[in-house]
């Protein structure tokens, strides 16, 4: 029987290293998830560029963070990108809203098949990656600065006398509250807000949307608007967590994807919970259970190998298998999305 | 010249002539009906009249001015109001809602026409907050009508309103709509239903396969021989 | 000008033919034969690449955006054929590796029987983790063993030493099997699942060609995989070949000294032998492609190919008639899935290596679909087009790019800081500027090149 202590301190070596980290990255993917759902039932094609969109978002707040900081513009323990990410938010929707004008716009106009607007998503795609890395270069660059973290692992050891710490990083902290804060308002906007009613109504049903008075230019302009929003926050969440690289931004494509089919295509709640759904089975899934278990077994049953279901080069795979997994099993998604 | 006009129209489906030149139009303060036999282009009318088709040939007219350059948005702010024959909700938003859009071009209260709505159909007040997608094919076809009541048009084209309502609210929507001509509205309206329709009815048009076979008023309609054993199956 | 454009309108495929042809002997003149020769070998495979999306995209709509697994999976099975087996690895490890994925295969048939069977789920998912568990009981060890055998040269268990084209052949194969998996789950559901699930697909592979060693080397590439053709050294030593260089120059080199003369030779040989060997390839690739658009037009045109006309042009309709659009466009998908591979094999057989980091979705997926696009989509010939003047431009982007570089720094004096960054990033620009092509063909001229003659509005 292991001791209380052991309990606990297995739960904490699982929250460092598995939970907390496993919220944070499905709080990013959410957003991500968030606004692809959103551009698929409004402007109804499935936006291949978001990812590369994030990474945008995340290139503009760089900039501006270098400039803010060679300006003095901080504050001291605070992130500098965080101060900027309301400009970013500007630029990137400006951004987005001259792809809509230039790009989108004419298909959605001449009522295009969507498998076609895909492909151009795809064309905008590569021009936004190239974009960005010709802008950034292709190395990684960390942008994050002032603390960071909240408190570390050797802090909390010392404050609860038990032998694995939890740390909390500030990145950690800022995507929690920031995603609690986007999507909650995203949410009310839909709710509650006579043009978030009216994006609703032009998802739901656009002829109908357009015999009760709703000017479709307005509802698609919110749309990317919210989109932006969403885009930039959920990059820079996720480059103050992990460090920017235009390569690893292109990864996200398919965990987003998967995040957003396997909640449901076109459900903005579905978008959050299958976000969670993959970042929960992406960690654990690729942790090694080892140490976890040495706490928990009596001695004689301590585990020799690692315990790792899954390599972590794998990470990426899991969000496919699980994609895969709902479409054999339940197309709609856990929120009843649409399938056909 | 009719408060609404539909001249000479003709429209396609990709290259599939569907009207092929009818007429038709309606005065305020009056009831007109269209009728024929399926296929026969009613709907396709109601989306030309409102934009959501373009016309090939023939004009729009609307108080003398010719409407049909523009978009169907702005017909409905120029007083137009639909109620189509499918899709007539939005199936994810509460009926509260699916009332409120119809009011999405007002920008005064609309409480007292929300008010009218939930009396005329007591179901709606009492499923205010449920999803309209949820509800039974005739309750949709309630809120469909109460929405476009909610624009407070002045002319309102119906799309086979009663289509699976049980035969009290069929009364009670035709006794609506006579409600709404007295008001001084402009009622267009395809019905099934065709016996009572034209009954009601200050004009009929009887369309077939795109063209008008018979224009006149209800009662002429009624009482012509050929209409009686074509349309009204003796 | 009218008439210019009424020249153009009608005898649109023999005019880009002709602006290739003098394209191709511009470079040749002017950079080098060998180049011309190496653009035009990549030309072919790009353009079997693009025949096999075509047929996916123009026959039956289907969205693919995996070409880069496609073509990675035909390359691999090159390195599991063709390549010599390394005994010492397979002793190691390979009858336990075998077993293991034996045994993750059984479970999954097992899965499958018992799902459809209706038996229950829990009985299906404890089939799978029993089996994923008890695969890797046996898998970890081996592939250890497996890539512990010398691995600066081996580490991998080799291939099975066969003939290069059986290796193309497992490539079409291979990747038919992948296209397969793919479109029997999402066939049928929305258009754009088919789109997300080859772009999973297509990573995935990637992953664990990268990571799993023991299969193919990982990233650290095969090397030296066996050609159908001679090698240039063979060529330089055997007799009839320099008998033939010196026919070929008998004026130039009359007039030189004996001492000359062999130094000479010597330089033309080597020349000739590398024109020699890419003029085979040329012909191998250019005998495949032919053979493969004959075929797949001869299909068009055969009753399998009016069903499917007939679904392509009305989906809904043809689905009434009782025509199983799905099992049609599962056909489709694998058989351009096949040749994709096919293309993805030639390349490695072609470039003698393979190198799963050079698989990358610009160069593979996204190239593929603006050749296709630009070409005329639905239009085969119209494919082999767009793989040729994109494939074109896209090798020639680089020195075109350097051109600019050097043209601001020539503008704007020496020492110029946006020339040097030009210069460093000019390979980003190509993105930007293959997007825009893409874009900008799709929105005006959306029939490519060539447009297909009868697609129906
Ligand atoms: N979206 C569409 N695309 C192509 N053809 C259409 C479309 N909608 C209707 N049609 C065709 O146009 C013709 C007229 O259709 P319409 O809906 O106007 O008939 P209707 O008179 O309203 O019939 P019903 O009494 O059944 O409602 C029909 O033959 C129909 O097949
Ligand atoms: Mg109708």
């Amino acid at each position: 029987m292991p001791s209380f202590d052991d309990v606990l301190n297995a739960f904490i070596l699982l929250s460092n290293f598995v939970l907390l980290p496993a919220l944070t990255y499905g709080a990013q993917l959410a957003l991500g998830a968030l606004a692809v759902t959103l551009v698929y039932s409004i402007l109804r094609f499935a936006n291949f560029s978001q990812a590369n969109n994030m990474a945008f978002g995340t290139a503009m707040t760089i900039l501006l963070t270098g400039f803010f900081q060679s300006q003095g513009w901080t504050i001291s323990g605070f992130p500098t990108a965080l101060l900027v990410v309301p400009l970013a938010i500007v630029i990137t929707t400006i951004c987005l809203l001259l792809t809509e004008r230039w790009v989108y716009r004419y298909y959605r106009i001449n009522n295009a098949k969507s498998i076609t607007v895909v492909m151009v998503s795809i064309g905008v795609m590569f021009i936004m990656g190239g974009l960005v890395q010709l802008i950034m270069g292709p190395e990684q660059q960390i942008f994050a600065d002032g603390a960071r973290f909240i408190w570390t692992a050797r802090e909390f050891k010392a404050f609860s006398g038990l032998s694995e710490g939890l740390a909390l990083k500030t990145s950690q902290l800022t995507t929690i509250l920031l995603a609690l804060l986007a999507v909650g308002l995203v949410f009310y906007f839909l709710q509650k807000t006579k043009i978030g009613k009216a994006m609703r109504a032009f998802s739901d049903n656009e002829d109908l949307a357009l015999l009760s008075g709703i000017n479709p230019d307005k509802v698609v302009r919110t749309t990317w608007l919210l989109v932006a929003i969403l885009t930039t926050i959920a990059g820079v969440l996720f480059g103050l967590d992990k460090g920017f690289s235009p390569f690893q931004y292109h990864l996200l494509l398919l965990p987003i994807f998967a995040s957003v089919i396997v909640g449901g295509i076109g459900s903005p709640l579905g978008a959050i919970v299958g976000a969670f759904v993959i970042s929960f089975s992406e960690m654990l899934l690729t942790y090694a259970y080892k140490k976890f278990f040495i706490y928990l077994l009596p001695t004689a049953l301590e585990p020799d190998s690692l315990l790792q279901l899954i390599g972590t080069e794998y990470k990426y795979a899991v969000s496919f298998v699980i994609l895969i997994i709902v479409l054999l099993v339940k197309p709609t998604g856990i929120f009843k999305g649409k399938v056909l | 010249m009719t408060y609404l006009t539909g001249k000479n129209l003709f429209a396609t489906y990709g290259t599939v002539p569907i009207l092929r030149g009818c007429s038709v139009g309606v005065n305020r303060g009056e009831l007109a009906v269209i009728v024929g036999p399926n296929g026969a282009g009613k709907s396709t009318v109601m989306k030309v009249l409102l934009g959501l088709l373009p016309i090939s040939e023939g004009e729009v007219l609307l108080d003398g001015k010719d409407i049909s350059t523009l978009s169907t948005q702005q017909r409905i702010g120029l007083g137009l109001a639909f109620v189509p024959q499918n899709n007539n909700i939005f199936p994810t938003m509460s009926v509260a809602e699916n009332l409120e859009m119809g009011a999405f071009l007002r920008h005064d209260d609309c409480q007292a026409t929300l008010d009218e709505v939930y009396t005329l159909f007591p179901i709606l007040f009492e499923k205010r907050q449920q999803l309209a997608g949820q509800l039974s094919g005739g309750q949709r076809q309630q809120v469909a009508f109460g929405r476009a009541m909610m624009t407070q048009p002045t002319v309102l084209l119906l799309d086979e309103p009663t289509a699976g309502v049980s035969p009290i609210v069929i009364d009670e929507i035709f006794a609506n709509i006579l409600a709404l001509k007295e008001a001084n509205k402009a009622v267009l309206m395809v019905e099934q239903n065709t016996q009572q329709a034209l009954s009601i009815a200050d004009k009929g048009f009887v369309l077939v396969a795109g063209k008008n076979a018979h224009t006149g008023t209800g009662k002429a309609l009624l009482n012509d021989d050929e209409v009686r054993r074509d349309f009204l199956g003796g | 000008m009218n008439n210019l454009s009424h020249i153009w309108q009608s005898h649109r495929q023999t005019i880009s033919i002709l602006v290739m042809v003098f394209l191709l002997a511009f470079v040749g003149v002017n950079q080098s034969w060998v180049l011309a020769l190496s653009i035009f070998n990549l030309c072919l495979i790009s353009a079997i690449m693009a025949l096999g999306v075509n047929i996916q995209w123009g026959y039956a709509g289907l969205f693919n955006i995996g070409i880069m697994g496609f073509a990675a999976l035909g390359g691999l099975s090159v390195v599991l054929i063709s390549a010599p087996s390394v005994p010492m690895a397979v002793s190691a490890g390979g009858m336990k590796i075998l077993f293991a994925l034996c045994l993750l295969l059984l479970s999954i048939v097992l899965s499958v029987y018992l799902s459809k069977h209706k038996y229950n789920k829990g009985w299906v998912v404890l089939s799978l983790v029993a089996g994923y568990f008890s695969m890797r009981y046996f898998y970890v060890d081996a592939a250890q063993a497996i890539e512990a055998v010398n691995p600066s040269k081996t580490g991998y268990l080799g291939g099975l030493g066969l003939p290069v084209p059986l290796a193309w052949l497992a490539g079409g194969l291979l990747a038919a099997g992948a296209a397969w998996l793919i479109g029997k789950i999402t066939l049928g559901l929305r258009s754009d699942y088919l789109a997300i699930a080859s772009f999973g697909i297509a990573e995935i592979v990637l992953y664990i060609i990268k990571n799993e060693d023991w299969i193919a080397r990982g990233v650290k590439n095969v090397t030296g995989l066996p050609r159908p053709v001679p090698l240039e050294i063979d060529l330089q030593q055997s007799p009839w070949f320099e008998e033939m260089v010196v026919w070929f120059n008998q004026s130039s080199l009359s007039l030189l000294t004996e001492v000359e003369k062999t130094k000479a030779l010597g330089i033309l040989l080597r020349e000739y032998s590398v024109v020699f060997v890419k003029l085979c390839y040329s012909g191998l690739f250019l005998a495949i492609l032919v053979a493969l658009i004959v075929m797949a037009n001869l299909a068009f045109d055969s009753p399998w190919g009016r069903k499917v006309r007939a679904i392509r042009d009305n989906e809904t309709a043809a689905s009434a008639m009782g025509k199983n659009v799905k099992r049609q466009h599962l056909q489709i998908f694998i058989i351009g899935s096949a040749i994709v591979g096919i293309a993805g094999a030639l390349l490695v057989t072609y470039t003698g290596q393979f190198t799963p980091n050079s698989y990358q979705s610009l160069r593979f997926t996204f190239l593929i679909w603006v050749m296709v696009i630009v070409g005329g989509s639905g239009n085969n010939f119209g494919s082999v087009i767009g793989a040729f003047f994109i494939w074109f431009f896209w090798v020639e982007s680089t020195p075109m790019g350097l051109w600019l570089a050097e043209t601001v720094q020539n503008f704007a004096g020496a020492d110029n800081g946006v020339s040097a960054f030009l210069q460093e990033r000019a390979h980003f620009l190509r993105y930007i500027f293959m997007g825009l092509i893409m874009l900008l063909v799709l929105r005006f001229a959306p029939g490519g090149i060539l447009p297909e003659k009868d697609k129906k509005l």
